[in-house]
């Protein structure tokens, strides 16, 4: 188990690498330093030093993947890219290109707002979904399950926004449940919170109920559920007892790749709901065209795939003692 | 003079696929299977006619010439150099078809089928007097699901957004399926190291969030073409043809975030084609790698090819929305349900609220998106049943 996590800790390296390699490329060489010093100090009455001091202050002045000027190792360390991906293994993801702000120590403190709408809008959604699901599956073959899994399918045809603006519109400014959009600190924040996490959980019940239903059928046609029912258990307890318990191994390791991401933030509910989340952060620095926290928040993604991937594996050992990772 | 964009080449390459695919239901073995087990089912060919009807709109949106400009006397303009002068808005056979409702509009708002406007003006009465009330539109009744805030027909806009869905949710795939099928085919076939580096490119590139790759590629690449609208010579090749199109961009970059699930279920279907008889017979004959590849392995995967075509379709057309929403996705110009309800969300706090151009973006993408679910579904179910779970 150990030497299986370590091995894909270290094949994790060159995906990282990889993931810095693009997100260079894309910036820096289709868009050179020159042309962010433009956009940023403005295209009027700039001078060629204002042009070079901001470069060198952002340490953008250093060729992109080889310093023919150095010698030895300097040659490959002295470069964009090694200055700018080696401080990243710790986690340093350095200053902001616009405001000069520590992008670690935002990503820090804005990780709590986004925790605090999606652990909730997750946990509750999977309970919900699950509920429906096994509806479906005790009623499976009747009209009911039919028209839900029809019901299950417009849900899923909704744009997510339509689930957004509405919710807003009708929770919020005709029946004033919950305040429109905002956010407060500490206990306070809770009032903020509610309307997102509905919101959210709609969203997903159309998906989700359809995909677990999918899961419990499976399950239910297996020969272990056909001995319980000639057991003479009862239905209740076939489904519930039996057939949700191995259920879970799907919808585990199904469910734990997007753990990590809980992190991460929602970019859209985010900007709607105006929580000084991970996802506002990100679409403030993609709107004032800000590459440093944009190549930040990239490489924090792909660190939190790699997570969800791991903890996939390891969850299956978890759930199923057959399977060993060597 | 012809108006060819690189979304329009896309958009006929579609209808020669929908064709081509229409005509070999009739002869192919598996293909016709399939079809007479969707044809059982009154839903899924329901939802097909919907597509179609889509796809016929989408279609005539993407046939587009340039008239010649008109001088005074009602003859075609000539320039100094003995050319004739082309206007610069390339109207589509849709514009055409609809230029009665494209052409009526009114000054600002107004609801669905009414007669007066939404918003009160200044009005002068016979005795010379102002008075402050609705005035009268100039086409009363005509506008099914009224006027937008430059007094543009509604039911028009969302029209001019199928296109833009349409190409989305298909040309996307299609830019995308020959990646896929190549370097999936090729590590599964190969194995070993070809193996090794194709997975770790796929790897890669699906690590990195789809949104954040999306967002600085448009952010770099989709400012500067052609953003819908009028038609700038400066962007066009040979004068008539327009490769710098953000739509176009917006499809390649949507096209390698989501290649990486085909290529990851061509590569394990490889895996199991390698070690079947008929591959080990061709072998024996001496067939070359590359024939075998060719004729009797890609074959044999392009079920799993239609399946996640029909299948991502739904998915696609909704990401457009949440882009161009976010302000990454189609061009401000480029008709498209995304930009209304960017447009629309503004409207609902005014008071009294302005609702119909939501309502006409939400029917026009529930309409198309929701028969392309069922259709996917039924398609899935008769191409490959055992696919039902994934």
């Amino acid at each position: 188990m150990l030497t299986y996590i370590i091995r894909r800790l270290l094949y994790a390296v060159p995906i990282l690498i990889g993931v810095n390699l693009i997100t260079t490329l894309l910036f820096f060489y289709v868009n050179t330093p020159d042309d962010m010093a433009h956009q940023i100090l403005g295209e009027k009455g700039i001078t060629e030093e204002a042009v070079e001091a901001w470069k060198r202050d952002h340490g953008y002045d250093l060729p992109l993947f080889v310093n023919s000027g150095e010698a030895g190792l300097s040659k490959v360390t002295q470069t964009v890219f090694a200055q700018k991906s080696i401080p990243l293994i710790w986690l340093d993801f350095g200053r902001s290109d616009r405001k000069n702000i520590d992008i670690g120590s935002q990503i820090k403190r804005r990780m709590w707002p986004s925790l605090a709408i999606a652990l909730p809008t997750f946990l509750v959604a999977i309970c919900v979904n699950m509920i429906f699901a096994m509806l479906l599956a005790y009623l499976r073959g009747t009209y009911l399950d039919i028209w839900g899994v029809v019901l299950c399918v417009a849900f899923m045809s909704v744009s997510s926004l339509f689930f957004i603006i509405g919710g807003q519109y009708v929770l919020g400014k005709i029946l004033r449940l919950f305040p429109i959009s905002g956010y407060d600190t500490g206990i306070y924040s809770i009032k903020f919170i509610i309307l997102p996490v509905i919101i959210g959980i709609i969203a997903s019940i159309g998906g989700g109920a359809r995909f677990y239903r999918i899961v419990f059928l499976e399950e239910i046609n297996k020969d272990y559920i056909r001995t319980a029912r000639a057991k003479g258990l009862s239905e209740g307890t076939v489904l519930f007892k039996h057939g949700l318990k191995n259920a879970m191994i799907p919808i585990l390791t199904n469910v734990v790749v997007s753990l990590p991401f809980l992190f991460y933030g929602s970019l859209i509910m985010e900007a709607f709901f105006a929580i000084p989340g991970l996802g506002s952060f990100t679409i403030d620095a993609i709107h004032a065209q800000d590459f440093a926290i944009v190549r930040a928040m990239v490489y924090l993604g792909s660190i939190l795939y790699i997570t969800g991937l791991i903890l996939t594996d390891i969850s299956y050992t978890l759930v199923d003692p057959r399977i060993r990772l060597g | 003079m012809p108006v060819i964009l690189a979304t329009d080449i896309i958009m006929f390459l579609l209808t020669v696929i929908f064709v081509f695919l229409a005509l070999r239901v009739r002869s192919e073995g598996y293909l016709k299977d399939a079809w007479r087990q969707i044809k059982m089912n009154k839903l899924a060919m329901i939802s097909l006619a919907i597509l179609i009807l889509y796809g016929a709109v989408a279609l005539a949106d993407s046939i587009r010439w340039r008239d010649p400009v008109l001088n005074d006397n009602g003859e075609a303009a000539i320039a100094d150099n003995g050319s004739t002068i082309y206007s610069a808005e390339a109207l589509t056979l849709l514009d055409r078809a609809f230029s009665g409702m494209r052409l009526s509009t009114e000054k600002t708002f107004s609801a669905p089928f009414a007669e007066r406007q939404f918003v009160k003006e200044n009005i002068e009465v016979a005795d010379g007097t102002n008075r402050r009330d609705y005035p009268e539109l100039k086409y009363p009744g005509a506008h099914i699901l009224g006027t937008g805030k430059v007094g543009n027909d509604v039911f028009f806009s969302a029209m001019k957004g199928v296109r833009t869905g349409i190409i989305i949710g298909a040309g996307t795939t299609i830019i995308s399926i020959p990646f896929a099928i190549f370097f999936g085919v090729l590590a599964g076939f190969y194995g070993g190291i070809v193996d090794d580096i194709i997975q770790y490119v796929y790897t890669t590139l699906s690590s990195i969030p789809d949104v954040l790759l999306i967002v600085a590629f448009m952010l770099l690449f989709g400012q500067s073409g052609y953003q819908g609208g009028l038609v700038n010579e400066a962007d066009t090749i040979l004068n008539f043809f327009v490769l710098n199109d953000r739509l176009f961009w917006l499809c390649f970059i949507m096209g390698i975030t989501s290649w990486t699930g085909l290529c990851r279920l061509l590569r394990g279907e490889t895996l199991k084609l390698r070690e079947m008889e008929y591959i080990q017979a061709a072998n024996a004959f001496g067939v070359s790698k590359s024939t075998m590849m060719l004729r009797h392995i890609v074959p044999n995967v392009t079920h799993l090819v239609l399946i996640t075509m029909v299948l991502q379709f739904s998915g696609l057309v909704l990401a457009e929305a949440v882009l161009s929403y976010i302000g990454v996705g189609v061009g401000a110009e480029t008709g498209s349900w995304g930009n209304m309800i960017n447009t629309a969300r503004m409207e609902l706090s005014r008071e009294p609220v302005v609702w119909w151009n939501l309502l006409a973006a939400f029917v026009f993408m529930f309409t198309l998106v929701l028969p392309a679910n069922i259709f996917g579904d039924a398609v899935r179910d008769a191409l490959d049943p055992r696919l039902r779970t994934k």
